[in-house]
């Protein structure tokens, strides 16, 4: 296997489906000369020509909907937003267009588009540039959620999304982009709604994703010099979520933790946890903990901004809250 | 304008003025058959409303039939047609069958969304009828769409969208327009500017009173066009379609036009925001009403054909709601069908 960082197996994975589907093409502010604002298109437009990566002005909304209605007629548009964060614009767009249009047309149009870019708190970014909106996506049917945090599991799954039907929206990490992993060297697929136990342990069900899986897998070896043994749970996909993989790594550990970078008020983990406490009560041995970013908009000071997010002591904390220690 | 409906050529003979834009006898007999039936399908819309077999939000097309009805005899089958929340007459310039958007009207199983659409969402595949779309402006960018997979892939399908002149006013328009021009899209926005955004007149909304010269911004083909005039419409886009089709040039037409009815069902003709004399008096500019003088003062129509047409088209709106009331609800599986692929 090759060792590769995060943004180099994304480029892969949109290469190799350009290359194998003429209909699938890339648009997105900078991704084209610029070589994309995050280096996840580097090379690209040298490669496949200004026809197929495509430079967009700045406006999400209006380049959102293009990508849609090219969508309904049988391209296979690939939307890179810069940030997850100026994708807002491009909500209306996103959720009573791209969601809603197989249903509304009784299943007459599909909107097979996906929509990528970065999610989540960089390094001083501030309030605006700061946002974990998976649940506000998740939050709509007829979107899929994808949120991966390994190189292969970024190149795997974004080569489904392209390949899904449906409107995917798949959010990445700037903070990850120069993660390095082992990746396949052969042609591979991730299904859509798999998620994967990324640390096998007994005592209890961490749940977590993107960059806050890494957070927790370094928690379980914080708590591994305790004896204690924590199985870390990537769901992957957010919607639709792999709800048995979690359900039956609780019924063994009998204790769970959810950590998630989003606020805390209707997130994900308030999905996750409400779940986990309706079809695994009667294993439970502890109320669901969750972990999450501070309920403010992301303040600028360093100091305070890793105050704001789930750390490693956190995390720790909390299992040992499950485990009445 | 139709006062000009019949000019003198040089020798000072009555030159038709479909000939002149290469419409048969045949074809504008049938335009002013298009209008009718959607005047009467709407008109029947409403009864059907008031008995409670339509719900929701019920938007007419009456007194716009011309513009619809222009527009969409301009183009190809193959070219695709994006509409807003007043999507009925739309739907029935394109073929559309009446039998499957009183269905739709009627949340029925063999509506033309199968009864989960309503009276904003028709769609049509088959016809490249794109939708119906409720959220103000939102559908605009939806059609750069359309016409951007065209030049992508080498096809000559040119895309339409109609809108209405208060979605000019949104952020999505502008965006679209700039892309669209940017890009030379085959793509023409049709902005039907009936003078009211729900209740709130053109001049109390936007700075700029000539809608299409919004499209001066982004340096694209625009002029106004009498949207009471049914050949005008169909002269105008048809020129915008083929410069669109030949050339990848969008264009951007505001047609003036006006609403007869309130904003939706529940809304009246006339009361805070209108005067019933100038409901009235915009009555006079009724395009069945001048189309049809045209067409009986030039002898292509006679009052008993309009007669026969009348007849023929109750019979066809009366067909649409008799298959209507007895087709099947949806059934409960379709609430949970096409979420996903």
């Amino acid at each position: 296997m090759a060792v590769i960082a995060f943004r180099e197996a994304l480029n892969q994975a949109m290469c190799e489906e350009m290359e194998r589907d003429p209909n699938v093409f890339l648009m997105g502010e900078e991704v084209g000369q610029y070589q994309g604002a995050y280096k996840v298109s580097q090379g690209m437009l040298q490669k496949f020509g200004e026809k197929r990566v495509i430079d967009t002005p700045i406006t999400e909304a209006g380049f959102a909907g293009l990508g849609i209605g090219a969508a309904m007629v049988g391209l296979r548009p690939i939307v890179e937003m810069m940030t997850w964060n100026f994708a807002i614009l491009a909500f209306d767009q996103l959720f009573n267009n791209a969601a809603k249009i197989r249903y509304m047309s009784a299943g007459q149009f599909k909107v097979p588009l996906v929509v990528r870019g970065p999610s989540g708190a960089a390094h001083a970014l501030a309030s605006q540039h700061s946002q974990s909106l998976e649940s506000m996506l998740a939050h709509v049917p007829g979107l899929i959620v994808i949120i991966p945090s390994t190189p292969a599991d970024g190149k795997g799954l974004l080569k489904s999304a392209i390949r899904d039907d449906n409107p995917v929206m798949f959010m990445e990490s700037e903070m990850m982009y120069g993660h390095k992993g082992e990746v396949p060297e052969e042609e591979y697929l991730i299904p859509i709604g798999v998620g994967d136990i990324k640390r096998k342990g007994e005592h209890v069900t961490i749940v977590a994703w993107s960059k806050m899986l890494h957070v927790s897998l370094a928690a379980a070896d914080e708590l591994m010099k305790e004896g204690i043994e924590a199985e870390v749970i990537d769901p992957r996909t957010i919607r639709p979520l792999d709800e048995d993989l979690i359900i039956n790594s609780v019924k063994k550990t009998n204790r769970c933790v959810i950590v998630e970078e989003a606020w805390p008020f209707a997130s994900v983990g308030a999905e996750i946890a409400s779940r986990v406490h309706s079809k695994a009560f009667d294993y439970l041995d502890a109320p669901v903990e969750r972990v999450n970013g501070a309920d403010v908009p992301m303040p600028y000071a360093t100091n305070l901004e890793k105050l704001a997010l789930p750390s490693v002591p956190k995390v720790v904390a909390a299992v040992k809250k499950v485990l009445y220690r | 304008m139709t006062t000009a409906a019949l000019k003198k050529d040089t020798k000072g003979t009555k030159a038709l003025r479909w000939k002149e834009i290469g419409l048969s006898n045949a074809k504008v007999i049938d335009l002013y058959r298009q209008m009718l039936l959607i005047r009467r399908f709407e008109e029947r819309s409403a009864q059907e409303y008031g008995k409670s077999k339509i719900g929701g939000f019920c938007h007419l097309y009456i007194g716009q039939e011309a513009v619809g009805v222009g527009a969409i005899a301009a183009l190809r089958e193959d070219d695709y047609i994006f509409s807003a929340y007043r999507d009925h007459g739309h739907a029935i310039a394109r073929g559309m069958d009446p039998k499957g958007i009183m269905a739709e009207l009627f949340g029925k199983f063999t509506g033309c969304s199968k009864g989960v659409g309503g009276s904003m969402h028709m769609f049509d595949l088959a016809k490249g009828f794109m939708g119906g779309y409720g959220i103000v402006g939102g559908h605009v960018p939806l059609a750069s769409g359309t016409a951007f997979a065209s030049k992508y892939l080498g096809k000559d399908s040119v895309t339409v969208c109609f809108f209405g002149e208060a979605a000019a006013n949104q952020g999505v328009f502008h965006e679209t327009l700039n892309l669209a021009a940017l890009w030379k899209l085959p793509v023409v926005f049709i902005c039907e500017n009936n003078r009211f955004g729900m209740g709130t007149a053109v001049e109390r909304s936007t700075a700029v009173w000539d809608i299409y010269q919004k499209a001066s911004a982004y340096d694209m083909t625009r002029q106004w066009v009498d949207g009471m005039d049914v050949l005008e419409m169909y002269r105008v886009v048809k020129a915008a379609v083929d410069r669109a089709r030949e050339k990848n040039e969008p264009t951007m037409l505001e047609a003036r036009t006006y609403r007869f009815r309130g904003h939706s069902m529940s809304d009246p003709i006339h009361g805070h925001y209108r005067t019933k004399e100038e409901v009235e008096e915009q009555k006079k500019s009724d395009p069945l009403l001048t189309f049809g003088r045209e067409l009986l003062e030039a002898n292509v129509l006679s009052q008993s054909v309009i007669d026969e047409m009348e007849l023929e088209i109750k019979k066809i709106v009366d067909g649409s709601v008799e298959f209507a009331e007895h087709s099947p609800e949806p059934p409960a599986d379709v609430l949970f069908e096409n979420v996903y692929v």
